[in-house]
């Protein structure tokens, strides 16, 4: 394997509507400042890599306008996803890793208020049996939270500790949309959103992107002076259909952990984006960390949600962290697709 | 760089039917639906998974035994939905709720219909399915579970199909989407709209090597870098670089075929941008042909691009083939 570490990391102010902004104009300043923070000239990255989602637009490859914010003329080395940018960060990795690049950049964008956004993610399920009943991402989180409340995995109470934990943390992040002080008993004394939901249980809806930049070896220590190595990346997946997988606990997730050697050492920090409240305690879990990890500094997911980005911003913030020294070594967790289904988990070490 | 505005926005309506091919499962449990009866295929360890799939999902092993699970069943975790959307399958309250069907293992994703009354729901709450009176072969045929507390699990399910008793199969499954979406047009194209609506083409400028892209998009596709410098005027005239004779029809086209689809040089510009060539000769079109804009009447511009009806031949001589060449 060959070492490769996130050099320089960008990220746009995530907020719940751009007024005057579209994707592009969005994505273009983040794309820009990390690509002056890496070091590396334009002719210098080798590959580039996006995640976005057409349906975001209404519009079939929207993500080509993408293309305008990294500029493509002389032709360039490039591909995309239709996920979260963490998963175009995985691809890139394994791009290095085959050696055909020495460097890549990695960006993620979504600006979802468009759209409906709870409505428009039904189409990520199954077209013939679940589509048509148009049951919104919301919903099946809520149908997935009262399985672990009632099987006694979760408790409402320890569900609002989290967005607690979460918005306080998010308060030192400038990026961050959702952050303040709160307390969960009156947070628990709000109505039901989608019951056993409620708003706070729910991360918000944001504008967004992201960006990364990779790079092997000798290029990553020439141009960054504490490189965040990429000592384990891995992702899992777990059948499309609610009715086949266990819900009370994320198994991709313990398998991805178990792959990346999340347990081989301390992680002095976590970032996880899981978008409701139950999903992250399950995912705190399915990672197995301690008392002696901080989770989710930044504010995690819970406190911005930029859509295919906020997988993405997960590593960035964990990178960030080692390149300062104040952690060691960092886990970043992705996901996707309805309750869990689709995890992605990340190491970083200084 | 003039000041921020704000960005002109409009609806977009994604709406269109997928039709899909349902293959020798699904097709039996849709046509099943649509007599009023649900279908499940057993797994080698003998469990029934509803809906059916065509491979077992832990070890990937073709399934091919379908059995007829009981219209009752048991709510293992519901969501209540207190405001639901227009497409979701209740006009009023309801939940989402994975119900265990008798004779099933494992449970299906439907709506619970309970008159909006939320206290009705708990996990354990025994369902019944409601079918519509029409039924074309979807989940959809089932309106919605209800209550039916006195629903006891009858034995006897799940029940063999002999080949005669499986049901038609539907082919193909027709899934309607329709979203709706606001789109900003974002800085750029909103200072070109507004500009296009008082009879202007705007340009920008690449700051690393001073082309004008037309129309104003933001960004330099070349360099990636923002266009921020003041927008430049480009002119209403220009030259053919590339042409095509379009004899086809479709949907929305504004002229009459066949016309000279053209790729133009605006006077200023240094991109080209595809337009329609009128009141020409089809066999006169030619690259390197000058051309002009026909304007609407002034009385009817907007803030769209359609304010240019179209092209025409200007008359002026024939701009020379370096003059485009780049663009080629």
């Amino acid at each position: 394997m060959r070492d490769v570490a996130v050099v320089s990391f960008a990220q746009s102010r995530h907020v719940r509507r751009e007024p005057d902004r579209n994707e592009v104009e969005i994505l273009m300043p983040v794309v820009r400042e990390a690509r002056e923070r890496s070091g590396l000239g334009r002719g210098e990255i080798d590959f580039v890599c996006s995640g976005s989602t057409d349906y975001l637009a209404g519009q079939s490859f929207a993500f080509v306008a993408g293309l305008d914010a990294v500029g493509a003329w002389p032709p360039i080395c490039e591909s995309h996803v239709e996920m979260d940018g963490a998963w175009a960060l995985y691809e890139a990795w394994v791009k290095i890793q085959t050696g055909y690049a020495d460097s890549a950049l990695v960006y993620g964008f979504g600006k979802a208020s468009m759209g409906d956004l709870p409505e428009v993610l039904a189409l990520q399920l199954d077209p013939y049996v679940l589509t048509p009943l148009w049951p919104d991402a919301v919903s099946l989180a809520a149908l997935q939270a009262r399985l672990c409340l009632e099987g006694g995995v979760v408790s409402e109470g320890a569900m609002a500790e989290a967005a607690v934990r979460d918005r306080r943390n998010a308060k030192d992040n400038p990026f961050a949309q959702v952050k303040g002080d709160f307390e969960a008993a009156k947070l628990l004394g709000e109505p039901f959103h989608v019951a056993p939901l409620r708003k706070h249980d729910c991360a918000p809806i944001s504008d967004g992107a992201a960006a990364v930049v990779i790079a092997a070896g000798d290029v990553a220590r020439r141009v960054c002076k504490r490189p965040a190595w990429i000592t384990g990346f891995t992702h899992i997946a777990e059948p499309q259909d609610l009715g086949v997988r266990d819900l009370t606990r994320s198994r991709s997730t313990e398998i991805a952990a178990e792959k990346a050697g999340v347990g081989k050492g301390p992680v002095d920090v976590a970032e996880l984006s899981a978008p409701f409240t139950h999903q992250e305690l399950l995912v705190e879990r399915a990672l197995g960390l301690g008392g002696a990890t901080k989770v989710n500094p930044s504010g995690g997911a819970l406190a911005a949600n930029p859509i295919m980005a906020v997988g993405l911003v997960r590593v960035g913030e964990a990178a960030r962290r080692v390149q300062d020294g104040s952690a060691r070594r960092a886990v970043a967790h992705a996901t996707s697709g309805p309750c869990l289904q689709q995890n992605l988990v990340c190491v970083l070490e200084g | 760089m003039s000041e921020a505005p704000h960005s002109l926005t409009a609806p977009h309506k994604l709406e269109y039917t997928y039709k899909r091919s349902t293959g020798p499962i699904l097709g039996r449990f849709f046509g099943g639906l649509r007599d009023g009866r649900i279908l499940g295929v057993r797994r080698p360890d003998g469990r029934v998974l509803v809906p059916p799939k065509e491979y077992d999902p832990d070890t990937g092993v073709a399934l091919s035994e379908l059995v007829e699970v009981a219209p009752t069943g048991t709510v293992v975790s519901w969501a209540w939905v207190a405001q639901p959307r227009e497409k979701q399958p209740v006009g009023r309250p309801f939940a989402y709720a994975l119900v265990k069907l008798d004779g099933a293992d494992t449970p299906l994703l439907h709506a619970v219909d309970s008159g909006g009354d939320a206290k009705k729901l708990r996990s354990g709450l025994r369902v019944r399915a409601r079918f519509a009176a029409e039924r074309t072969g979807t989940l959809r045929d089932i309106e919605a579970f209800e209550p039916a507390e006195g629903a006891k699990a009858e034995a006897g399910w799940p029940r063999a199909l002999a080949q005669k008793d499986l049901p038609e199969p539907l082919e193909i499954l027709k899934v309607p989407v329709k979203l709706d979406y606001l789109y900003s047009a974002g800085q750029a194209a909103t200072r070109f709209l507004r500009a296009i609506a008082e009879g202007r083409l705007l340009g920008q400028r690449c700051p690393v090597d001073g082309k004008v892209y037309f129309p104003t998009r933001g960004a330099c596709p070349e360099h990636g870098v923002p266009t921020e410098g003041e927008p430049v005027d480009v002119k209403d005239r220009g030259t053919i670089v590339s042409y095509s004779i379009v004899r086809v029809p479709s949907e929305n086209l504004a002229v009459e075929l066949p016309f000279a689809a053209i790729t133009v040089l605006l006077d200023g510009a240094d991109s080209t941008f595809t337009h329609v060539l009128s009141e020409a000769k089809l066999e006169d079109v030619h690259m390197g042909m000058r051309v002009q804009a026909v304007w609407l009447p002034r009385e009817q511009w907007t803030t769209s691009m359609r304010n240019i009806k179209f092209f025409k031949p200007s008359g002026e001589p024939d701009a020379p083939f370096e003059s485009y060449e780049a663009h080629l």
